[in-house]
């Protein structure tokens, strides 16, 4: 399995992975609700397949999470270190972002349920 | 690190200081004001918002005044719609955000352990734009014409000629303007704290204040650009008439506030980060210790900067929306207290875990981080859809935003003034005044605000200028209203407090602050006597001697042999230095630039076409010359000794050069102000059922005309670039040429489409959003040609060379972006009602 991950990625932008992921699972929530509920009558689809949609796409969201958070972890080098990370070597840098990252995946898979939890609860547009 | 540090005998120093406040001088006399530093251009930058939001204060007293007692006629209904409109557009706009850019200018140098940020000329550019349009918006109350419907502008009201008169215009034109000032400070905050930090700041040694205003700036440049697309729309629609919030004409009044609203979220917290940037400073000081959970304030800051941006339709909750998308909006409303409610905990953890000295700072900024948290409550209880419903407009929803934005903003700025006031005058406010401004603010606000949750669930409306006195409504104000004036008096005594007459202190860093901005000497306009090298996140606490050796000219830059302003730029993750940038020194050309690019504005508010042309080519000289006279200069020498044993390059072009970050980050910021017109196309599309009407589109032959044009014209800049690259320079001049030619073919091309199918944008909002995404496109493209002409001509003075390419990079790098905006535009306006 390992060596099917990718190589770690020395950049500042990995940092914004997860939330990355969050914002398009929302957008793309937010988009296919919004167009379904104006054009229903003229496209006749059933609601039940929207949510069935974007529950797929909530899983394919979370696990994408998933792998930015184990990605994160590997390269917080596992827990092998505790924070606060702040000495002056290319390690601790290493570390900080890694720990920031897998924070950052918590949060975001956390906030990606939140957002989920409409379409279990509404099975409408209920307008 | 163990590089060995320099060492000079007295009589170097002298010398190097000699130079160094040469190269640094500020103007004197009345050239003072041409001045760029980031020094002056803060504190301008500061007295000036603060000035506004005493004004905006005025104007609030005048409503509450109003409010006091039922059936007043104090105020006129007019006024009265003025005063609170105004006050709410200046205290968000005038204040609450250019404050803190003023502070980030003002701060970031010293803190990153630079000499400048990287664009002081752009700092000076934003201040005076930001002052004349801010005076603009001010003083039109005084001709009674300001702004009267509202701080959000909402159609129809707004967009009526009928009821809201060229006051509208006004706050279209006057902030759009002021917004433009907002994200060319942008621009400068980002490459600063990405590219300009001392040498050895990681990033996960960057002090707090940087992370937060990294997350800020960044959200700045998503969140402004689409109330900059909402305003174009909107002034259309007041000056031509084209009907993109007329629902008689296919238009829709919710576009504007699903754009208003997109931008009016994240701008809260566009304001609330920065104020906790500053906690996040002023806590470990006073708790004399670290930050506890550094990386959880770095989760905190960038959780709250993407959630913020799920919110905007709880502000619309009452609009009609589906239930469903409402319920989105709640919860992701829910889910930012979580990274919000962390920041919080780390410093209530950072003030356990160290001994606390309870000084003015510390009062402030507790006491506000209390008054916040009821205000987040209360944000909790309205992001709820069946509470909101019930509490939408009415004093429920003041109280909740005064509370969040008195406590998480107000108190925070005043915290950071009692604890910065010696960093720049050298002396220090008053505990007795401060800790009197504390009690009389504090006291004062909640006699103010907290009845209004009373008034409010009683059913008092927002914005009423009256109300009868048998509905129970009375007392709430009048208690008010009294509070109201208590604050008014603690922030008169904060005021009075800062210009009593003071001692000098013989301390530079009186608090024992950890950070590198406590090694400035005020009295000096060089910023860092010379550039440390740092290993620790507080390296006056750990790092013994740094101070003296800062002073002593023991690192890097400790001269100006040039005589230029020169900062160190160094690597994004690890601060490894890697350029010696020349940054720009006094000028006039900023302040000439934005005199005239205020004039186009001023000019569109009352329609002298004739003024706004000329101000505008005015405009476009200043900047070319500013460009041409101001970047991209070929260094004597290639490579300058920066001390220390290192030799470092002057020029340096492409994703290393802070130009390129800031063509790019512009461009990012210019793309969401495109993606929103997009927005605003496939919005008119799902509310219609035909959103064309019937009436003619652009053709699908014109739109692929321009489409291929331009993807030839990116072609040939491409290969321009290449050729200049490889010193074909006859080959080069070619390429942009033609490149330059494609797309003012493409450019006509797109503009053929709807003109030979006769699109009316008048009649409805299909030909009209049609002629707005072709316009926009357009206009980019004539804007790169005249990049190309640059270029040309650089080319030809010989200052743009295959070894000294930045321009033709830059321009290239424009282009990519022109591309994606031109291909998108006529291939969406082309292709899509064909596929619909
Ligand atoms: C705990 C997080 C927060 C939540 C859940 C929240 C929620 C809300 C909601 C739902 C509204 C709309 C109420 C209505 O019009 O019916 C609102 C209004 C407002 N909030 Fe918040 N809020 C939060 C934090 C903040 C912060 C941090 C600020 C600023 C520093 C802020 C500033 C405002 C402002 C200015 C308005 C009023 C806008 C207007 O209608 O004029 N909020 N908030
Ligand atoms: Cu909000």
């Amino acid at each position: 399995m390992k060596h099917l991950l990718p190589p770690e990625i020395e950049s500042l932008w990995t940092l914004f992975t997860a939330p990355v992921v969050w914002a398009a699972h929302f957008v793309v929530c937010y988009a296919a609700v919004a167009i379904y509920c104006e054009k229903a009558a003229v496209w006749d689809v059933d609601f039940g397949n929207v949510r069935t949609a974007l529950g797929i796409f909530t899983l394919l969201a979370l696990a994408m999470i998933v792998l930015s958070a184990y990605l994160a972890w590997r390269q917080w080098g596992f827990g092998a270190g505790d924070p606060p990370h702040d000495g002056a070597t290319d390690q601790d840098r290493k570390r900080f972002q890694g720990f920031a990252t897998l924070l950052l995946s918590g949060l975001s898979f956390v906030a990606v349920v939140y957002v989920a939890i409409p379409l279990i609860f509404i099975a409408g547009c209920q307008q | 690190m163990t590089t060995a540090l320099g060492e000079f005998s007295p009589d170097e120093r002298a010398a190097q200081e000699e130079r160094l406040r040469k190269a640094w001088e500020t103007p004197k006399g009345w050239r003072y004001w041409t001045s760029v530093n980031n020094s002056q251009i803060g504190l301008w930058y500061g007295v000036t918002a603060f000035g506004f939001m005493l004004f905006a204060g005025v104007l609030a007293l005048l409503v509450r005044l109003q409010l006091a007692v039922p059936n007043n006629d104090l105020l006129t209904a007019d006024f009265f719609n003025q005063a609170f409109t105004l006050h709410g557009t200046v205290m968000m706009f005038l204040f609450a955000v250019p404050i803190f850019e003023a502070i980030a200018i003002f701060l970031l140098p010293s803190m990153l352990g630079a000499r400048e940020l990287p664009f002081p000329r752009l700092s000076a550019f934003g201040f005076w734009s930001f002052l004349l349009g801010g005076v603009f918006v001010c003083g039109s109350i005084f001709f009674n014409s300001a702004p009267s419907t509202g701080w959000f502008m909402y159609p129809p009201l707004a967009t009526s000629k009928e009821y809201s008169g060229i006051g509208a215009d006004i706050w279209l034109l006057g902030l759009s303007f002021i917004e433009v000032a907002s994200i060319a400070a942008a621009v400068e905050i980002i490459v600063g704290i990405m590219k300009c930090r001392a040498p050895g700041m990681r990033i996960n040694m960057m002090p707090m204040f940087a992370w937060y205003l990294l997350i800020v700036a960044g959200m700045i440049l998503f969140a402004f650009p689409p109330l900059i697309a909402g305003d174009i729309l909107f002034e259309m629609e007041r000056m031509f008439g084209w009907p993109f919030f007329d629902a008689e004409r296919g238009g829709d009044p919710l576009l504007w506030q699903h754009l208003f609203w997109i931008f009016g979220h994240p701008e809260v917290y566009i304001i609330f980060l920065p104020a906790i940037a500053l906690m996040a400073m002023i806590v470990p000081t006073f708790s004399q210790r670290p930050i506890v959970g550094y990386s959880w304030i770095v989760l905190a800051a960038v959780g709250t900067g993407f959630l913020s941006f799920g919110l905007w339709v709880h502000h619309m909750f009452t609009t009609g929306l589906p239930q469903i998308s409402l319920a989105f909006f709640s919860a992701a409303s829910e889910a930012v207290v979580i990274p919000t409610g962390v920041q919080i905990f780390v410093f209530i953890a950072t003030m356990l875990a160290g001994r606390v000295i309870f000084s003015v700072p510390m009062l402030f900024g507790a006491g506000g981080l209390v008054v916040f948290v009821i205000g987040g409550l209360t944000g909790v209880m309205v992001a709820l859809v069946p509470f909101d419903w019930q509490a939408h407009d009415t004093y429920f929803v003041v109280a909740h935003l005064h509370y969040v934005l008195i406590g998480g903003m107000l108190f925070p700025i005043i915290a950071g003034i009692y604890y910065y006031f010696p960093f720049f005058s050298g002396k220090k406010l008053s505990d007795a005044w401060g800790k009197a401004a504390f009690w009389l603010m504090f006291v004062g606000f909640n006699i103010a605000f907290f009845p209004m949750h009373f008034s409010g669930l009683r059913g008092m409306p927002r914005r009423v200028f009256t109300y009868p006195g048998d509905v129970g409504w009375d007392w709430f104000n009048l208690i008010s209203t009294i509070g109201a004036f208590i604050f008014a008096t603690g922030v008169l005594t904060v005021v009075v407090d800062i210009f009593r007459p003071k001692t000098k202190l013989n301390d530079l860093n009186p608090w024992r602050s950890g950070t590198l901005e406590w090694t400035n000497n005020p009295d000096e306009s060089w910023g860092m006597r010379s550039v440390p090298i740092i290993s620790s996140r507080y390296p006056l606490w750990d790092q013994p001697g740094l101070q003296r050796d800062i002073e002593a000219g023991r690192y890097y830059l400790p001269d100006a042999q040039s005589g230029r302003r020169e900062t160190l730029v160094t690597s994004v993750l690890d601060a490894e230095p890697i350029q010696c940038l020349r940054v720009g020194g006094t000028s006039y050309v900023t302040i000439v630039a934005a005199l005239a690019l205020g004039g186009v504005f001023i000019a569109l508010t009352f329609h002298w076409w004739i003024t706004t042309i000329v101000c505008a080519v005015i405009t476009l000289m200043a900047i070319l010359y500013w460009l041409w006279t101001g970047t991209a200069e070929i260094p004597p020498t290639p490579e300058m000794d920066v001390g220390l044993g290192k030799s470092l390059p002057i020029y340096v072009s492409g994703p290393a050069s802070v130009g390129w970050w800031a063509m790019f980050i512009t461009m990012v910021g210019d793309g969401t102000a495109f993606a929103s017109l997009m927005f605003g196309y496939f919005f008119y599309w799902t509310i219609h059922d035909d959103f064309t009407a019937g009436l003619n589109g652009p053709g699908v032959f014109w739109p692929s005309v321009a489409i291929a044009l331009f993807i030839v014209s990116w072609g040939l800049m491409l290969a321009a670039r290449h050729l200049n690259r490889g010193d074909k320079i006859a080959g080069a001049r070619l390429a942009l040429i033609f490149s330059l030619a494609a797309s003012l073919g493409g450019s006509v091309a797109g503009l053929l489409g709807p003109y030979v199918y006769d699109m009316q944008p008048t009649t409805h909002v299909y030909p009209a959003i049609v002629w707005i995404i072709v316009i926009w496109a357009v206009v980019h493209a004539v804007v790169g040609c005249i990049m190309q002409l640059y270029c040309l001509a650089r080319s030809f003075a010989g200052i743009m060379t295959a070894r000294y390419d930045q321009d033709i990079v830059n321009v290239t790098l424009y282009w990519h972006f022109l591309t994606i905006t031109a291909v998108v535009s006529f291939g969406v306006v082309g292709l899509f009602p064909l596929v619909r």
